[in-house]
C-alpha cells in the first residue's frame, strides 16, 4: 500500500501556470478527494501523479521513492477515467485482462498467432482468467464478461473500468471524475459502492471531482484546490465547518454560504451591514466579509436583526429555502428552515439573525479571522445578532 | 420539389443503368438502323476473347497492387505525421497535392519522367549503375509503371481519411493503455489505434478498390492498353469497344462485368461495417 | 517521460521517412517545373539537372499558348464546372429539403433510390447516355458535357443529411411569416447550408475539372475541349516530343486548382474527403 507525497509541484502550459506549487502528503489507505471549480488544476495534478504528464518542477514520491521519469504503469497506480476509456472492440473479460496480459506476457507472447505457440503462455493465460473472474465476481460482472462495452449501461461500464483498475492490485487508485457521466440516481448508488470498495481494499484512493457531495460523502479528507493551489486540506466536516479561506467557504456547501459585507473596527468590534455583532477579533481594522451558512440563519425579531423582504420560496419537501432581499447586498440571503414551520409569504417583511458560533469572518484578502465572544457572554449559543 | 431531381435521376442514372444491362443482350451498333436480341451471345464472345481475360487479369493485378500499397502507405504517412508535432500541415499539404493536380496533366509529366532515353527515372538509375527500362513501352513493366502512378495519386487521399480517423480516437484510450502497461508504439498501435481505425480502414480499402477498378485516364494517355495488351484494363476495353468501334452491345456487356465487381466491393463494405459495435 | 535522446532519434526518423515520401510525391511536380524552364537542348540530354542553365520558362509558356488555345481550354473548364455546380445545386437543394423536412408518399422509396444512385459509377451509364445524346443530336456541345452531371445523388444525400440537422422551428417560423416552400429552400435553408455547400462545391468542381473520360467520349470539336482533354490533345497533335512547352501547358492546366488548394487547404481537404461520408 502506498503513501503518496507531492512536493512543490508546479505545471506551466504555454506561460500559463496551472499548478503553483502543490504540497500534499496522502497517507497510506486514505481516501482523499481533490475538489475545486473547473480549471483549478485538479485533473492535471492527478495526471501528474499518474505519470501521464510531466510536472514542470517538484517531485512525486510513492512510498518514499521518487517516481519522476518512471512510466505510469511502473508506478503501480491504477486510474479510472471520466469516460471510462474502455476498449470498445474488446469484451468485458478482455478489457479487464489487458493490464494483466501487458504485465505477465512477454511482448512476443502478445503477438498475434506467433504468441500462441509460446510455451508457458497457456499457464499464464489460465492465471489471468482466474484473476479476471475473481474480480468480475466481486463487482457482479460475471454474467457480462462476454459483452462489449457498447452493450453495457453506464453503471456497468463504470464497474468494468473499476474492475480493470483493481485486477492488478495496484498500491493506489486515481479517479478522474468517474461518476460525472452517470445520472443523478446512479451517482448516489455508485458513491456507496466506491466507498464500500475503499473499505474492502484498504488502498489509497485519490479522487478528483467538482461535485462536493461526492467528496463529502466518500472521502476521509478533502483537498480544496483553487486556481492552482491547495487552499485547505481537512476532513469533510472541518472543511465545511471551518473554512480557512472565503473561496473554500463559498465553494463547499450547497446552497452557497451567505456572505455579507462587514467592518472590523479599531476597537476590535465587528459590524455587519451597519449593525454591531456581539463578537470581538484581534485582527487589524478594515473591511471584512461575514459568512453564515443558510441552515444557521434564524428567523426572528430581535432588536439588532437584519430586516429584509422575502423574494422567493423554495419548498423541497424535507427542507425549505427562504430568499430574503436585504439592502446593500445584491444577492438575496438564504435561510434554510424546516418546512413544518409557518413559511412567510413572498413579499412580506422578515428579520434574520444568527448565533455567535455560526459566524465565519474573512478579512479583505479572503483569509479567515478568528473571533471571540465578549467575556461577559458565557453561552456559546447566544445570538451574535438578532 | 423532388420532380426535377427524380426525373433526371431516372433519365440519367437509373434508366441508363437498366439500359446498359438491356443493351448487353443486344447486338446494337451505333448508327445501324436495327438491332436484335441475341441473348447471352455478347457474354459468350467476351468469355471466349483473350483480350477480355487479359484485361480482367490486368485490372485485378492493378487493384491487387494499388489497394494494399496505397492503403498501407496512406496509413503509414498518417501515423508518422500524427506521431510528432512539427510540420504537420506542411506534410499534409505535400502528400495531398497529387489528389488535386489534374491526373491527365500529371500523367504526361510521368510519361516524360519514364522516357527511356531522357527520362529522370532512367537517368537516376544510370547514375547508380543500373540499366533502365522502356517503362511504358515494355510489356514487362508497363502495368507496374501505371500502378506506381496510381499509388502516387491515391496515397494522399487515403492519408487524409486516416488522419481524420486518428483524430477521432479518444485521447483517454491512450492514457488508459499507458496505465495498463502498453509501452511502445507497437503495443499502443495494436491495443488502441488499429482496432479504433477499423471502420476507417474498411472504408479506405473499399473506396481505393472502386477507384482502382475505374482506372482509365493514365492507361488511355500513356499506353492505350499496350504494348500488346499488357496494360489493357476493363474500362479501357469498354471504351475501345463502345466508343471507338461503336459496338455498344459488347461494350455494355463489359460494363456489366465492371459493375459486378464494384457491387461486390460495396457489399463487402456494408458487411464489414455492420460488424464491430463501437460506442462513443 | 521518454529519455530525451530517444525522442530525438525518433524525431529524426520521422522526418527522414516523411521527407523521403515527400520527395517521391513532389518529384513529378519539381520535374515538371524544371523541364518547363529548360530550352529544348537541355531537355534532351542524359545528364540530370534540376536547375536549368538557361532559363526558358517564358519561352515555353509562349510556345504553349501559341500552339494550343490554352485560354480557351481554361475558359471551357470554368464554364463547364460552374454550370454543373449551379445546376446541381438548383436541382439537389429542393429535393434534399423535401427528403429531409417534408412528408409525402414515397419519400422513403425515393431516398432509397438516391442512396442506390450514389453507388452507380459514372462509367456504367456512359454508353446509354451517349446513345441518348446521339439520338437528340446534342453530342459535341457544352450541353453534352454538362447535362449528365446535373443530377448529383451524392449532393442530394449530403444536403439532406445537413438539412436534417436544421431545427424544424426555423422552418415553421418561416411558414408563419408566410414564406412559400420554395422560398424556404432558397431564403432559409440555403443560407444555413453554406458550409456544407462550399464543401460540396469544391468536391464537384475538382471532380469535373479533372474529368477526362466523359469529355473524351462526347467531344470532337477543338473549341469545346476541357483542360484535361486540351492538354492531352496538345501532346498528341502538337508537341509529341516538344517537352518544354508541353510541361508548361501541364502547369497551366493544374495551376488553377493547385493554387486554390494552397490558398484554402483546410476547406479543400474537407471538401474532397466528403466522399468519406458515402
Amino acid at each position: 500500500m502506498a503513501k503518496i507525497e507531492l512536493n512543490g509541484i508546479r505545471k506551466t502550459f504555454d506561460q500559463t501556470a496551472i499548478l503553483k506549487g502543490i504540497d500534499l502528503a496522502i497517507e497510506d489507505g486514505e481516501f482523499i478527494a481533490l475538489i475545486g471549480p473547473s480549471g483549478c488544476g485538479k485533473s492535471t495534478l492527478l495526471r501528474i501523479i499518474a505519470g501521464l504528464e510531466p510536472q514542470s518542477s517538484g517531485e512525486v514520491r510513492i512510498d518514499g521513492v521518487q517516481v519522476d521519469g518512471i512510466r505510469p504503469s511502473a508506478r503501480n497506480l491504477a486510474m479510472v477515467f471520466q469516460s471510462y476509456a474502455l476498449y470498445p472492440h474488446l469484451t468485458v473479460f478482455d478489457n479487464i485482462a489487458v493490464p494483466l496480459r501487458m504485465r505477465r506476457h512477454s511482448a512476443l507472447a502478445r503477438m498475434p498467432l506467433v504468441g500462441r505457440l509460446l510455451p508457458g503462455r497457456a499457464r499464464t493465460e489460465h492465471g489471468i482468467r482466474e484473476d479476471v473472474e475473481r474480480v468480475a465476481a466481486q463487482l457482479e460482472l460475471s454474467a457480462l464478461l462476454k459483452r462489449k462495452p457498447g452493450q453495457l449501461s453506464g453503471g456497468q461500464r463504470q464497474r468494468v473500468a473499476v474492475g480493470r483498475a483493481i485486477v492488478r492490485q495496484p498500491v493506489g487508485f486515481l479517479f478522474d471524475e468517474p461518476l460525472s457521466n452517470l445520472d443523478a440516481k446512479l451517482r448516489v448508488h455508485m458513491r456507496a459502492e466506491l466507498a464500500q470498495l475503499h473499505r474492502q481494499l484498504k488502498a489509497t484512493f485519490v479522487y478528483v471531482t467538482h461535485d462536493q457531495a461526492e467528496a463529502m460523502t466518500m472521502s476521509s479528507r478533502i483537498a480544496v484546490m483553487i486556481e492552482g493551489n491547495i487552499v485547505q486540506i481537512g476532513t469533510p466536516a472541518e472543511v465545511y465547518e471551518n473554512p480557512r479561506d472565503i473561496r473554500v467557504a463559498e465553494f463547499v456547501g450547497s446552497p452557497k454560504i451567505n456572505a455579507m459585507p462587514g467592518v472590523i473596527r479599531e476597537d476590535r468590534g465587528l459590524e455587519v451591514l451597519g449593525r454591531q455583532l456581539r463578537l470581538n477579533t484581534t485582527a487589524a481594522a478594515g473591511r471584512c466579509t461575514v459568512c453564515v451558512r443558510p441552515e444557521r440563519m434564524e428567523l426572528g425579531h430581535g432588536p439588532g436583526a437584519i430586516a429584509g423582504i422575502v423574494t422567493h420560496l423554495e419548498h423541497l419537501g424535507a427542507e425549505a429555502f427562504i430568499h430574503v432581499k436585504v439592502d446593500r447586498i445584491d444577492l438575496p440571503l438564504l435561510a434554510r428552515v424546516s418546512p413544518d414551520q409557518q413559511l412567510p409569504e413572498i413579499g412580506s417583511a422578515i428579520h434574520l439573525g444568527f448565533s455567535a458560533n455560526a459566524v465565519r469572518i474573512f478579512d479583505a484578502a479572503g483569509k479567515r479571522i478568528d473571533v471571540t465572544a465578549p467575556a461577559r457572554s458565557e453561552r456559546v449559543r447566544e445570538k451574535a445578532l438578532g | 420539389m423532388v420532380a426535377p431531381a427524380f426525373t433526371l435521376m431516372c433519365l440519367l442514372l437509373l434508366g441508363p443503368l437498366l439500359g446498359v444491362i438491356a443493351l448487353s443482350f443486344t447486338d446494337y451498333q451505333l448508327g445501324s438502323p436495327q438491332f436484335s436480341w441475341i441473348g447471352l451471345a455478347n457474354y459468350q464472345d467476351m468469355f471466349g476473347d483473350r483480350v477480355f481475360w487479359l484485361s480482367l487479369r490486368n485490372t485485378l493485378t492493378y487493384v491487387a497492387i494499388v489497394v494494399p500499397a496505397a492503403v498501407a502507405l496512406g496509413l503509414a504517412v498518417a501515423l508518422l505525421i500524427e506521431s510528432g508535432g512539427s510540420f504537420r500541415a506542411w506534410y499534409r499539404t505535400i502528400y495531398f497535392l497529387p489528389v488535386m493536380a489534374t491526373l491527365i496533366a500529371m500523367s504526361i509529366v510521368w510519361e516524360f519522367m519514364l522516357h527511356p532515353q531522357f527520362g529522370l527515372i532512367n537517368g537516376l538509375l544510370h547514375g547508380i549503375g543500373f540499366e533502365g527500362f522502356s517503362w511504358l513501352q515494355d510489356r514487362r513493366t508497363a502495368l507496374y509503371a501505371l500502378c506506381v502512378i496510381g499509388v502516387w495519386q491515391a496515397l494522399g487521399f487515403n492519408m487524409v481519411l486516416f488522419l481524420a480517423g486518428l483524430v477521432s480516437i479518444p485521447r483517454q484510450l491512450y492514457d488508459a493503455a499507458e496505465i495498463d502497461g502498453a509501452h511502445g508504439a507497437w503495443a499502443r498501435f495494436r491495443l488502441v489505434t488499429w482496432p479504433m481505425l477499423g471502420p476507417t480502414t474498411v472504408f479506405v480499402v473499399v473506396i481505393t478498390g472502386i477507384r482502382s477498378f475505374q482506372v482509365f485516364d493514365t492507361v488511355h494517355v500513356l499506353t492505350k492498353g499496350g504494348p500488346s495488351k499488357s496494360s489493357e484494363v476493363l474500362i479501357h476495353t469498354m471504351y475501345v469497344e463502345g466508343f471507338e468501334f461503336f459496338r455498344s452491345g459488347y461494350g455494355a456487356a463489359l460494363t456489366v462485368v465492371f459493375l459486378v465487381f464494384v457491387l461486390l466491393l460495396t457489399l463487402v463494405k456494408s458487411a464489414l461495417a455492420n460488424r464491430g459495435v463501437h460506442y462513443v | 517521460m521518454t529519455p530525451r535522446p530517444r525522442a530525438i532519434v525518433w524525431s529524426v526518423a520521422r522526418h527522414s521517412l516523411l521527407l523521403a515520401g515527400a520527395a517521391f510525391i513532389l518529384l513529378p511536380f519539381v520535374w515538371m517545373i524544371s523541364t518547363a524552364s529548360k530550352p529544348q537542348t537541355e531537355i534532351f540530354t542524359k545528364s540530370i539537372h534540376f536547375i536549368p542553365h538557361s532559363f526558358a520558362l517564358w519561352d515555353n509558356f509562349a510556345t504553349a499558348f501559341g500552339k494550343a488555345n490554352l485560354w480557351r481550354f481554361l475558359l471551357n473548364g470554368v464554364v463547364v464546372t460552374v454550370s454543373i455546380f449551379v445546376l446541381q445545386v438548383l436541382i439537389a437543394l429542393p429535393a434534399a429539403y423535401a427528403l429531409a423536412k417534408l412528408r409525402f408518399a414515397g419519400r422513403e422509396v425515393l431516398f432509397a433510390l438516391v442512396l442506390f444512385c450514389i453507388l452507380i459509377p459514372p462509367q456504367a451509364t456512359a454508353i446509354p447516355v451517349f446513345l441518348l445524346f446521339h439520338q437528340f443530336g446534342i453530342l459535341d456541345s457544352y450541353a453534352a458535357l454538362i447535362v449528365p452531371f446535373t443530377i448529383s445523388a451524392f449532393g442530394i444525400f449530403l444536403m439532406r443529411q445537413f438539412f436534417k440537422t436544421v431545427p424544424d422551428d426555423l422552418i415553421e417560423a418561416a411558414r408563419m411569416d408566410g414564406i412559400s416552400e420554395f422560398g424556404i429552400v432558397w431564403r432559409v435553408m440555403l443560407p444555413t447550408a453554406i458550409p456544407a455547400l462550399t464543401a460540396f462545391g469544391i468536391f464537384s468542381v475538382v471532380a469535373h475539372w479533372n474529368d477526362y473520360f466523359w469529355p473524351l467520349i462526347v467531344l470532337n470539336s477543338e473549341h469545346l475541349r476541357t483542360p484535361p482533354l486540351g492538354v492531352a490533345s496538345f501532346r498528341n497533335e502538337e508537341a509529341g516530343t516538344n517537352y518544354g512547352p508541353l510541361m508548361a501547358a501541364a502547369i497551366v492546366i493544374i495551376a488553377p486548382l493547385v493554387v486554390a488548394f494552397l490558398l484554402a487547404q483546410r476547406r479543400f481537404i474537407e471538401g474532397i474527403t466528403l466522399t468519406g461520408i458515402k
